[in-house]
């Protein structure tokens, strides 16, 4: 293979921007992902990962800065000229070739005697091994995307690259290619990067999650850490939902920030805090904000803090969700916030719009973002009813 | 039994099995029209055509015939008009390859390419269909002649044997090739648009180069369009005889559909000779399409 270039080790993108014509998909992203891990890239359509992820894969070049696999500088380099394999979104799959000559077409340019041995290993390892013989036309989706993840794998790229592989699948199907994939990484080992707008796939399947938005990484870290503390307004809403609060931090008390949200008195743990001073947003998740029918009800007193006016909630609407019950309160400043309940108990549902109820939660749960270019993205939970920033998120 | 049942149901009664019944035979009412029209124009002539081309000459009375099992026609038409047969096969074969060398690339650029030019680019296409066929036949020979900008310019170079492009092979195949052009670029155009992008970057992404990536996966994906664009160019010209008449020689270029023509039209007594030389280029036709679709059919791509 004249022009191929071996590499091996992390992947490194480095100050890389794209642009096309006056818009910017990606804005000097730095990113680094360890050799052999399942890195996810998060982010609604339109914030620069799929532009990303053609830059690794050669499709695309960038417009400035440099990406590298070890020590080896790839920028400029063609696609098949890189150890890097795509699953494409809708699998791409050659329409005129079977199942076998698909997966073998990768190691048959490369020169592999065997391609054709390699191509039914690599179709062993997704379990299609008998549909070697058909045509991509005559499988399900399902199927058309493990050939898809066979005809990459049987590479041995260095970095796998998966696209929205799951997107066209029904939701049972997606939670199994979750799993799958999941496995048939941890058991070849190679570097996977996966691109979604699922939160719930990123974070099922990922060791390290890169928040996206605009063209930059919002955050990045392990799911449950992200999850837990949300470092900008936007992964908050994006990583699960929030409610959230404009506020302001007035004063410390021991290892927490006090803040004023709306009127009402809360208190953040300092290290859970994005800023010390200034204006904030306030945030809870809905799951860590407890509903108490009334007042004497409340659980475990020592361990909560009021939150002043805003203690004393109305009932909005109530939502059965099965495993849980979703409750959307408004607040004495007018805010609508999002409680889930689980059903633990048989009880039926005992309250309905218009009761009233007290909400409260352990401030060690909550957390605060910079309220500065800030955005909440439209969705079922409101924080804040005032005139806010909002930009469409799809 | 189900009359009865009509009657006494009445109006506004669930008409099932009336429906059911005007349903089985609506079908073949909407056939009729197209069908009877094939049978008068098509089927009957065809058999008058084949009875003509077994036809006997009345001695003595030239332009009478008798009806007659003589295929002796056809083998003297055969025998006579062997070197017609074959420069029509040579001619369209040159003309579809030609046609394909220039349309691939004009298609590929537009599918893939062209971008805003697109719509351009196809009324450029189309558009010649707008003026007379003969007429774009009878430009070529300004195009072609001795004192026109390509004889002349290649004359300079002395790389045209004999001086002369019109009454000559080239001037044929240049105008089927020309005239043909848009039946092989629309076909290749369509299945070239269709393919996703995608597809051809999956090439490159495993390994294969630009030309690989070509050979191995755009044109294997193209080859309905390419089979019907050859079909679409390789059959009409095969029978053409507008090319042969307005640009090519009075002996040597003749093809076989001038053969035809002269026989029906100009050669007294040449019915039954013009009947079989169609008979038998609608077979050699046929036989020659049926072993290239078997050859190379798609019908399995998608």
């Amino acid at each position: 293979m004249a022009g191929f270039r071996e590499a091996t080790g992390d992947l490194r993108i480095e100050n890389v921007t794209k642009e096309f014509g006056d818009f910017t998909a990606v804005d000097d992203l730095t990113l680094s992902v360890p050799r052999g891990s399942f890195f996810a890239l998060l982010g609604p359509s339109g914030c620069g990962k799929t532009t990303t992820l053609r830059m690794v894969a050669g499709l695309e070049q960038p417009t400035r800065g440099r990406i590298l696999i070890g020590d080896t500088d790839l920028t400029g380099s063609r696609p098949y000229e890189r150890p890097v394999n795509t699953v494409f979104q809708s699998y791409a799959l050659f329409p005129h070739l079977t199942v076998r000559d698909n997966v073998a077409f990768g190691p048959k340019r490369r020169g592999q005697k065997d391609a054709t041995r390699m191509a039914d290993e690599a179709l062993e390892l997704v379990q299609l091994p008998h549909l070697a013989a058909r045509k991509p036309a005559q499988l399900s989706g399902g199927q058309q995307q493990r050939v898809a993840v066979a005809r990459a794998l049987v590479n041995r790229p260095e970095v796998l690259l998966l696209d929205e592989p799951l997107g066209a699948l029904d939701l049972k199907l997606r939670r199994q290619m979750q799993v799958e994939l999941k496995r048939i990484q941890t058991e070849v080992g190679l570097t996977f990067i996966h691109v979604t707008h699922d939160q719930e796939e990123a974070m099922t399947m990922a060791d390290t999650v890169a928040v996206m938005n605009h063209g930059r990484i919002e955050q990045m870290g392990p799911p449950a850490q992200m999850y837990d503390l949300p470092k900008t307004a936007f992964v908050a809403n994006f990583v699960g939902q929030s409610n959230l609060g404009h506020g302001r931090i007035t004063g410390r008390d021991g290892d927490f920030f006090v803040a004023d949200v709306h009127g009402s008195t809360v208190k953040i743990p300092a290290a859970r805090s994005a800023v010390d001073s200034g204006d904030i947003l306030f945030g809870v998740r809905p799951e860590k904000v407890h509903l108490a029918r009334d007042s004497h009800d409340v659980i475990d007193r020592t361990r909560k803090v009021a939150l002043g006016d805003d203690m004393k909630a109305t009932v909005v609407d109530v939502s059965f969700i099965g495993v849980a019950t979703q409750y959307l309160v408004q607040v004495a400043s007018g805010a609508t916030w999002s409680v889930y309940e689980q059903n633990l108990d048989v009880d039926p549902i005992d309250l309905k719009p218009g009761d009233p109820v007290w909400i409260e939660w352990d401030p060690a749960h909550a957390f605060a973002v910079a309220a500065e270019g800030a955005e909440i993205p439209a969705g079922p939970v409101l924080g804040d009813p005032v005139d806010m920033p909002r930009d469409t998120v799809s | 039994m189900s009359a009865l049942a009509h009657i006494g149901a009445g109006q506004g009664a669930p008409a099932g099995p009336d429906t059911a019944k005007r349903g089985s035979w609506m079908p073949y009412l909407l056939l009729l029209p197209g069908m009877l029209w094939l049978i008068v124009f098509f089927v009957v002539p065809l058999v008058q055509l084949f009875t003509v081309s077994l036809q006997s000459k009345f001695p003595g009375y030239p332009g009478y015939y008798y009806r007659d099992l003589n295929f002796k026609n056809y083998w003297s038409a055969l025998t006579e008009f062997a070197p017609h047969f074959g420069r029509s096969l040579l001619f369209a074969g040159l003309a579809t390859f030609f046609a394909f060398c220039l349309a691939y690339p004009l298609a590929y650029a537009m599918a893939f390419k062209a971008g805003r030019w697109r719509g351009l680019m196809m009324i450029c296409i189309i558009a010649p269909f707008f003026t007379s066929f003969i007429l774009r036949t009878i430009a070529w020979r300004q195009i072609l002649a001795d004192e026109g900008p390509v004889a002349k310019t290649l004359n300079f170079l002395h790389v045209l044997p004999g001086g002369h492009i019109t009454e000559t092979w080239m001037a044929v195949v240049a105008g089927l090739t020309y005239n043909f052009l848009p039946f092989m670029v629309l076909p290749i155009y369509a299945s070239l648009e269709r393919a996703d992008p995608r597809i051809i970057e999956a090439g490159g992404d495993l390994y294969a180069n630009g030309f690989t990536t070509f050979r191995t996966v755009t044109l294997p994906m193209s080859m309905p369009g390419v089979l019907a664009g050859t079909l679409l160019t390789f059959i009409p010209a095969a029978g053409d005889y507008v090319n042969a008449e307005l640009l090519g020689s009075d002996r040597s270029t003749k093809m076989v559909g001038n053969v035809i023509e002269s026989q029906f039209f100009k050669v007294p007594g040449g019915y039954p000779t013009a009947a079989a030389l169609s008979f038998t280029l609608m077979a050699l036709i046929l036989a020659l399409v049926f072993v290239y679709v078997r050859k190379f059919g798609t019908e399995e791509l998608l």
